[in-house]
């Protein structure tokens, strides 16, 4: 039986991604914890958030969970969700600029406003709801996905990776931009694969198999 | 390609069951909560809202039971409302799975409750519930299930709602909540063209034509409606194909 560790750092709620990782693999040990050994110890590691980047790296840095990260990006198969993606970049430029964890090279941006599509009508922010996620690569995280499948998405800032290569999937609103990265053992997803039905699911169990190696 | 609209079935729960009334008054037996969310689900739903239309202390109980059961099968977003008023209302319904929490009533009485809700919890899951009805030329929003004027202007409670930090609009028109007339759709696109985050249309759908209406001409963003699918009168699978037949990208 392997474990998974869901990072714990007080950022948003943790229910649903511990059911949905639960549900789509039953046999999987799912621990939502805040312990520093816990999470090294454990098979796969999920890190997850929601809310700001500010209060999300003051808890990493405070809780010294920013360096368990740093660890587990460079030994085991490594889940980021959404601000949890974006927390693995360089920067963001929410809360006035916010340098993040800086395992993956690059910048968070904000969608700038007014956003217009093509016909020049006026796009809400955050961009919420259901979109196509459109596969950039082959990998076992997209094992049993369709191409273009919509999943979950709730976020008003999205990664711009420096390396192109490592761009797992797109999405677009109404721009293409980067909505999975990968490196090495990394996978990190804006979207809520919790949130988005079977195709969520299946990604979870992907990532439940991964031996974190293309 | 792009994001596609929402259809979001709405469970009006009273102790434990499903209900629907017109004009918020004449209530209709409509089943077992976990049951139907379980067909929504199956049939394709975007989101699953629940609100608690009682909200006594025994039935908040019974609601945080009836998501809990829900999310530990259902992998959509859930949204609860109804007698949200603290943050520990908030922190309860979001531990019993719900994503997202609306709210209506202690956001009139206490503004400042969005600000707090929003800083603790983030944006991403407050909703603010906005009750509109008619008077005169403009939108008031009204308390108390429709029955208690506040004399405050729709559009601009709106914009003060998104600059505390909800992330969404829950908009119901109580002129026409149960009518099945449709939605209002001048109030619906007034809201929607006022503020910058999303909103969802709310109050009178009688047929598949009015979600489609709310979404192009009332410029919404998702759609809510409640008897049109709990009396299987059309399924949510039916609503997506039709919409999609009027042009509007849904999800299939």
């Amino acid at each position: 039986m392997s474990s998974v560790a869901v990072i714990d750092y007080g950022m948003g709620n943790l229910h649903s991604i511990a059911k949905a990782l639960q549900h789509a693999e039953p046999d999987e040990k799912v621990l939502v914890t805040s312990d520093a050994d816990t999470i090294l110890h454990a098979d796969r590691v999920v890190f997850p958030g929601v809310g700001a980047i500010r209060d999300c790296m003051q808890a990493l840095n405070e809780s010294g969970l920013a360096g368990v990260i740093q660890d587990v990006a460079k030994t085991k198969p490594l889940l980021g969700i959404c601000l949890g993606m974006q927390a693995l970049l360089s920067d963001s430029e929410e809360n006035g600029g916010t340098p993040c964890l800086n395992i993956i090279p690059g910048h968070v941006r904000r969608f700038s406003e007014p956003l217009q599509d093509a016909d020049g009508k006026l796009l809400k922010i955050p961009h919420m709801g259901w979109n196509q996620v459109h596969q950039s690569q082959a990998h076992p995280l997209w094992e049993s996905i369709s191409q273009d499948s919509r999943f979950y998405f709730v976020h008003s800032y999205y990664a711009q990776p420096c390396d192109a290569s490592g761009v797992a999937a797109t999405s677009q609103y109404p721009k293409p931009f980067a909505c999975a990265l990968l490196q090495n053992n990394v996978f990190a997803v804006q979207f809520h694969p919790e949130k988005s039905h079977t195709a969520g699911l299946q990604l979870l169990k992907n990532f439940l198999h991964w031996d974190g190696h293309l | 390609m792009g994001l596609a609209k929402r259809i979001i079935p709405c469970l009006d729960v009273d102790n434990g069951r499903v209900v629907k009334g017109v004009k918020f008054v004449d209530i209709r037996d409509a089943g077992d909560p976990v049951e139907i969310a379980r067909r929504y689900d199956r049939e394709g739903a975007d989101e699953i809202t629940f609100l608690d239309i009682t909200a006594t202390h025994h039935n908040r109980d019974t609601i945080a039971h009836v998501v809990e059961l829900v999310a530990s099968e259902v992998f959509i977003p859930l949204t609860v409302g109804g007698g949200i008023r603290t943050l520990e209302d908030i922190r309860r319904m979001l531990n019993a799975g719900a994503d997202k929490v609306a709210i209506n009533s202690a956001a009139v009485f206490n503004p400042d409750f969005v600000r707090e809700a929003s800083e603790r919890f983030g944006s991403q899951c407050i909703v603010v519930a906005i009750d509109a009805k008619k008077v005169g030329d403009s939108w008031e929003i009204f308390t108390h299930g429709g029955r208690k004027s506040t004399g405050i202007n729709a559009i601009a409670w709106a914009e003060k709602m998104v600059s505390y930090g909800a992330g969404e609009i829950l908009l119901t028109s109580m002129d026409r909540d149960g009518t099945r007339e449709g939605f209002d759709l001048s109030l619906t696109r007034a809201i929607s063209e006022a503020v910058s985050v999303p909103i969802i249309a709310s109050g009178g759908v009688g047929c598949l034509d009015h979600l489609a209406d709310g979404i192009i001409e009332g410029k919404a963003d998702a759609v809510l409606a409640a008897s049109i699918f709990h009396f299987a009168e059309y399924t949510i699978q039916q609503a997506k194909e039709h919409l999609a037949t009027r042009g509007i990208e849904v999800r299939l």
